[in-house]
């Protein structure tokens, strides 16, 4: 964790005037704009190549899929027509073509194209993963601001354990005993799935559905179906947002005790500034810029996350549908998930890196 | 700096082998909160280890036993005194297969751990104190798989490896490197920050004139130089090889009943059991992953608090009035810093 935090301070701090000649020469915010997003590509290059031939070496996909089920004839013909029985680093430059026209390939089990089903599912996994942010910002950061001012007092304490125990239940468990709990025992919320099924299907009916269904519900604007959307994720978004939470509490915790160390920290009491505004302002600010980096590198622990608790909830997204491709032994389709959200990745951290340089006190002062 | 290594030398000499040196050396410097943390960590883990060597002894049943003499156990059966955590869907008892899984559990931790140390600090180290193009590709390369979500990656190597079946070994092994090849990235980045600070330093010039050999500077001089913050990353590493064998277990890529008991695959089992209320099978098997992971987390914590200057000697400062002799000497380590 301590890399993590200290990763985002060694980078070069972007200077906002191209004229202005710092460590590096002509080291704008443009130049670093570009030069980040161009490494995007061997980011994304070098994880698809893994997969690739980690894949490759268990042998093919379609044989590990459906070999059982066909004759040796049959197996030979579809491996010929999928293309398999060629050298394999003609099939790497040709996967690599198809990726760059960003064509992810054709599951094997029920012959869809990867894209389709990203489309299909993607939007389900989004919503989930932007309400357990919202849900982890929420608690994470007043929490951990909280925690670094009673520091080494019993709330501190409390809230430490706290944080420890949501980092330690893995999210199947905590979606589990959530669910026991609010279920089936008290009976609050519904088991599991996005929607009940007769608003699902009114909700696939709708006039260019988005298939954020908190959305289309709105746009119906009938209050059962908001109701019934919104109690369908409770639970999953907040397994998956207290997990979340708790490495939002320890990452603004130690970054805010560091900054409220500072001499100016003293500066602004003697000045008079209220504790509220001291921490939320004054500590917190300069102590946002390695968190938010480590946030973004924290959506893409949600995206894994979002895998285990979607399989908890049934909640068919692309977490829940590469779990069925799993199950089915569809590697193809496990292949082609696990690249685009390689892209995902790359783009997110690239994204958060330069929200990052924006907001970094050093270009304004 | 000085102080702490040498107090480090001393406790190595009197520390039991199996007892790992920073532990109890840390152990010895820590107080109040930080020691309760501490000693609750390293108690919980010694349990775990301990139910793991005595399996057979605590665990009434085999983990893949469906029936004693009696006849053949019933399914989903409540906690009883027969069966005192219950009997699972497929009629093992719960309690034994808990027990079993610690095994397994700690077999995964012992690969994974075992696993990346000694290939993320040797790329690290001669990664950083070569440098040159090597350098620059793996640390593109770790970067990568670093920002990759783990659990994924996870999935691509356990299905290379196991190809999906689910043996005793298979399984752990492909836990294992699951594991490491994200941890690997890890270990990497730290020993190869430190091989580049270090190969500046002094004696590192002095070794080299004396004459040593590249390599000898490098694992004998570099590294030895190079594992300050290495046991944090270690419990780290550990825990989150329990989580991810759990995870691999639970999406259905884990070991199966028959070879090994196993948490994540008792949990996924015991998914559709909570939808008729029945608790037992998911909630002893998940304490057990949780207690486990809390107890190496408690102990990496409070490593990591030790080890860092800012968090430990405020603490140390606040309790001067009530412990005057640490106090003081926490106060000559924060010099240097």
């Amino acid at each position: 964790m301590t890399s993590l935090i200290e990763a985002p301070l060694a980078s070069e701090p972007p200077t906002p005037d191209p004229t202005v000649r710092r460590r590096r020469p002509g080291g704008g915010f443009g130049r670093y704009l570009v030069v980040r997003a161009l490494l995007i590509i061997p980011t994304v290059f070098i994880l698809v190549t893994l997969v690739f031939f980690l894949m490759r070496v268990v042998g093919n996909p379609i044989t590990a899929s459906v070999g059982g089920r066909l004759t040796e004839a049959q197996l030979q013909e579809r491996l010929a027509a999928a293309g398999y029985d060629r050298p394999i680093i003609v099939q790497y430059l040709e996967y690599l073509g198809q990726i760059v026209r960003l064509d992810f390939g054709t599951t094997a089990t029920d012959n869809r194209q990867i894209s389709e089903v990203i489309v299909t599912y993607g939007s389900a996994t989004v919503e989930l993963v932007f309400y357990a942010l919202i849900i982890a910002l929420v608690i994470g950061i007043p929490l951990g601001m909280l925690a670094a001012y009673v520091r080494d007092r019993w709330p501190d304490a409390v809230l430490r354990i706290l944080a420890i125990l949501a980092y330690a239940t893995p999210v199947f468990f905590a979606g589990l005993l959530l669910k026991l709990t609010f279920s089936v025992w008290l009976g609050w919320f519904p088991l599991g799935g996005r929607a009940s099924t007769r608003i699902g299907i009114a909700l696939g009916r709708i006039e260019n559905p988005t298939g954020i269904y908190l959305i289309d519900a709105l746009r119906t604007g009938n209050s059962t179906i908001i109701v019934d959307v919104l109690s369908h994720a409770v639970l999953p978004a907040l397994t998956l947002g207290l997990l979340t939470a708790g490495i939002f509490l320890r990452l603004v915790r130690t970054n805010v005790i560091g900054t409220l160390g500072s001499d100016y920290i003293d500066a602004a009491r003697s000045r008079g500034v209220g504790e509220l505004r001291l921490v939320r302002k004054h500590a917190l600010k300069p102590a946002l810029i390695p968190i938010i980096t480590v946030m973004g590198l924290q959506i893409a622990m949600l995206l894994g996350g979002s895998v285990l608790t979607e399989t908890t909830f049934g909640w068919r997204g692309l977490g829940f549908q590469l779990q069925q491709y799993l199950s089915a032994r569809d590697f193809i389709a496990v292949q082609g998930i696990v690249a685009v959200l390689a892209v995902i990745v790359a783009v997110t951290n690239f994204l958060v890196d330069v929200v990052a340089a924006l907001i970094d006190p050093r270009v304004r002062y | 700096m000085t102080d702490t290594t040498s107090t480090g030398v001393l406790a190595d000499r009197r520390a039991p082998l199996w007892k790992r040196l920073p532990i109890v050396a840390q152990l010895r410097r820590s107080v109040g909160l930080q020691r309760g943390m501490l000693v609750a960590g390293v108690v919980i883990c010694a349990v775990f280890l301990l139910t793991a060597v005595f399996a057979p002894l605590i665990a009434p049943y085999g983990f893949g036993q469906l029936g004693d003499d009696g006849g053949t156990f019933p399914r989903q059966a409540p906690p009883s005194a027969v069966h005192l955590w219950g009997t699972t869907v497929g009629g093992y008892d719960v309690f034994s297969r808990v027990v079993w899984g610690t095994r397994t559990a700690i077999a995964v931790v012992v690969v994974a751990v075992v696993l990346s140390i000694t290939i993320g600090v040797a790329l690290g180290l001669v990664s950083g104190y070569l440098g040159g193009w090597l350098d620059r590709v793996l640390v593109v390369i770790a970067d990568a798989v670093y920002a990759f979500p783990s659990l994924l990656l996870a999935i691509v190597v356990s299905i290379v490896i196991s190809g999906g079946q689910s043996s005793l070994w298979g399984g752990i092994i492909s836990a294992g490197i699951s594991i490491t090849v994200v941890y690997v990235p890890q270990y990497f980045r730290v020993v190869r920050a430190e091989a580049v600070r270090l190969k500046s330093e002094a004696f590192v010039e002095s070794a080299k004139v004396v004459g040593s050999s590249t390599p000898r500077i490098m694992f004998k001089h570099v590294l030895r130089n190079a594992t300050r913050s290495l046991p944090l990353i270690l419990t780290l590493n550990a825990s989150e090889a329990i989580l991810t064998l759990a995870a691999l277990g639970f999406l259905g890529f884990g070991i199966g009943p028959t070879s090994a008991a196993e948490w994540g695959y008792d949990l996924n089992r015991a998914l559709s059991d909570t939808a008729s209320g029945i608790w037992w099978t998911g909630v002893f098997p998940g304490a057990a992953i949780v207690l486990m992971v809390l107890g190496i987390t408690l102990v990496g914590e409070s490593l990591n608090d030790l080890a860092d200057p800012r968090l430990r000697t405020r603490r140390r400062a606040r309790r001067k009035t009530k412990n005057d002799t640490t106090a003081t000497s926490a106060v000559t380590e924060e010099v240097p810093a």
